[in-house]
């Protein structure tokens, strides 16, 4: 079975400054890590590919820093990395991105499985996964919380606001998972060791190493414009109510009572 | 000397790190509490190629070295020491003497399982009547045909509960004296050899520390470790190495100890300010701080001594003997600066407390760590 992992390297943190320029985030300073849904994402690639045999591929786009997440992800079990990294990507909204990506995938060739995680925790789109499966022109699956794959079928179950539904398709599908689905295992300290021993591990394309139309690229080719970004206040006060256990209990249902909630 | 980490060595430490605050953090007063061995993180950190980290990787390690081992124990004992230990005596004192005076054949069979942490490996040199001096070691071990025999006690024996492979010194010709001993590689379930009862102690209290009673055990003659008579020079040569890994461990607790103490003087107020805000508990942080600093500096100058094939028997006693007594110091002052909350279990500096004292003391103690820099410099 051969899998391609979409992955994305993500600020460590909520508390990241912004630049109110160019409505960005400042990544400098700020610890990185792989986006915590990619690594289900692998995980699970990992886990097939244990189970079937076949080969893991993981593609990042990002700037030459991202080459980190990627050792990281050949320590969990990638057996191929590849960093998009090129001037001309850069300023990629979520469509441009999704492009990009999709025509790195093509020129890695044959697949049967990709995944992506549901969403990144620095732009909470949930858009690149099911816009890399439009391009490809294959079915998606997204929200997987649990999968199970027979043969070339593949079965999933979504998560839903209001409960789940059972999906069933066949390869080659992308599928978008959820934390539900598995806990990702330690990076191994060896890879790491290989990783860093074998530079051919991860490797580096620029937009000249595979098939693209320069004019989809980047900022100027993304239909989306960041018009703004503040971070969100809460008109909402809390109070702490203070006292013993009894006295705060007796202030809570008078405050309710106020309220009329009951 | 260059004092920063590699990139390779960084990424290690994020993940060593990671590990330590999910795995090991929640955990850790637990298991001190029930005095319960970790078995099920240390399957979880073999699976991660964390039990063989300096050892090649054709003997089933993880291609790396010592520093990088340090890194490991260090950041594990900042979560836990019992979890430090547990690494640092099976790394440095079950695998790597095999490592470095094992046969092809030894190898094979009982490094590539230590360092890919199927197997859990553990060290016995003291007895009621040796430790520090070497020489008055009682266990025997008699040449009979192709099978050596052992008859002796062992005592405060790390990992002994849990540990697959030891290492034992046993002497082979009582008459030489040091020289006359000798090191083995046997098996747990050997018949005549059990394990006596398990230690009761102050600190590090999930590991597990006991006896090791042979009565009659029957071993491979091929289960002696280099020659006959060479037993004490593998012994001094691992408890270098070892000393090494309780320098790291020490670091680790000496490092939460201080970093527990910093979160906790913002927070806490009395007279109306943060107690952070009063001048003379600020001294006591700098000299806190400063003293962790200097110790890091030579658990890892001792360290890279080591990985660039040096003689390092005076970097690691300086490591050992100088990081032990700031984690003791550290660990000691922590509880003070936290007033009567130091001393109660609901905050983790009555455990570092604890745990810091026996690093003074295990694989050599301060004194013995001064003798040997003594040595070094006099002869």
């Amino acid at each position: 079975m051969n899998i391609v992992v979409c992955v994305k390297q993500v600020p460590d943190t909520n508390e990241v400054k912004i630049d109110e320029k160019k409505g960005t985030l400042i990544r400098e300073g700020v610890p990185s890590i792989i986006n915590p849904e990619d690594k289900i994402a692998l995980e699970e690639a990992v886990k097939l590919k244990e189970e079937f045999g076949g080969k893991v591929t993981v593609i990042s786009m990002g700037p030459p820093q991202a080459k980190d997440a990627l050792i990281e992800a050949y320590a969990i079990g990638a057996d191929e990395t590849i960093l998009l990294s090129d001037k001309k990507f850069a300023g990629s909204d979520t469509w441009a991105t999704a492009y990009t990506l999709s025509q790195a995938i093509k020129e890695v060739g044959e697949y049967d499985v990709i995944f992506c995680g549901h969403q990144a925790i620095d732009g909470d789109t949930a858009q690149v996964g099911p816009q890399i499966a439009e391009n490809l022109n294959i079915p998606q699956i997204t929200y997987v919380m649990d999968l199970n794959i027979e043969g070339k079928k593949v079965i999933a179950k979504r998560k839903l606001e209001d409960g789940y539904s059972i999906v069933e398709t066949s390869q080659p599908v992308l599928l978008t998972v959820l934390d539900d689905l598995n806990i990702p295992r330690y990076p191994s300290i060896k890879r790491v060791i290989d990783a860093f021993n074998n530079k051919e591990s991860i490797k580096v394309w620029t937009a000249n190493d595979f098939e693209v139309d320069e004019d989809k690229l980047g900022l100027d080719a993304s239909p989306t414009q960041v018009y703004d970004t503040f971070v969100p206040t809460s008109d909402h006060e809390a109070e702490i109510l203070e006292g013993t256990v009894e006295e705060k209990v007796e202030k809570l249902i008078s405050k309710l009572k106020e309220k009329k909630i009951v | 000397m260059d004092f920063n980490l590699s990139k390779e060595k960084q990424m290690c430490r994020k993940i060593y790190k990671e590990f330590a605050e999910k795995e090991i953090k929640p955990i850790a007063a637990e298991i001190d509490e029930n005095c319960e061995f970790p078995s099920e993180n240390i399957k979880k950190m073999a699976q991660a190629d964390m039990m063989g980290i300096p050892f090649p990787q054709k003997y089933g390690g993880a291609g790396s070295d010592t520093l990088n081992y340090v890194l490991a124990v260090e950041e594990f004992s900042y979560a836990c020491a019992t979890h430090g230990v547990v690494l640092s005596a099976h790394t440095s004192l079950g695998a790597h003497p095999i490592y470095k005076y094992g046969t092809e054949e030894q190898k094979e069979k009982y490094l590539k399982p230590l360092a890919k942490g199927e197997k859990l490996g553990a060290f016995a040199l003291t007895e009621a009547g040796a430790g520090t001096d070497a020489a008055g070691v009682k266990t025997t071990a008699k040449l009979d045909g192709d099978e050596y025999i052992l008859n002796g006690t062992k005592i405060f024996i790390t990992n002994a509960g849990a540990a697959d492979i030891f290492i034992i010194h046993a002497m082979t010709d009582k008459s030489k004296g040091t020289r006359g001993i000798s090191s083995f590689i046997v098996e747990k379930d050997t018949p005549g050899f059990t394990l006596g009862k398990k230690e009761n102690k102050m600190g590090i209290n999930a590991s597990d520390t006991r006896e090791l009673i042979f009565k009659n055990c029957r071993i491979p003659a091929e289960n002696l470790l280099g020659k006959e008579g060479m037993g004490f020079k593998i012994a001094m040569a691992t408890l270098d190495g070892g000393r090494i890994g309780v320098a790291a461990q020490a670091l680790g607790i000496a490092q939460r100890a201080l970093d527990e103490t910093v979160k906790y003087v913002q927070e806490r107020e009395q007279f109306g300010r943060p107690i952070a805000k009063f001048q003379g508990l600020q001294w006591e942080i700098a000299e806190m701080a400063t003293k962790v600093e200097a110790a890091r500096n030579l658990v890892y100058k001792a360290a890279k001594t080591k990985d660039e094939g040096k003689r390092f028997s005076k970097e690691a006693a300086m490591a050992k003997y100088y990081t032990s007594e700031v984690a003791s110091y550290v660990a000691n002052k922590a509880v003070q600066l936290h007033g009567g909350y130091g001393y109660i279990k609901d905050y983790p500096v009555e455990r570092l407390m604890r745990d810091a004292k026996i690093t003074e003391i295990y694989e050599g103690t301060t004194e013995v760590q001064k003798m040997v820099i003594a040595g070094s410099l006099l002869n």
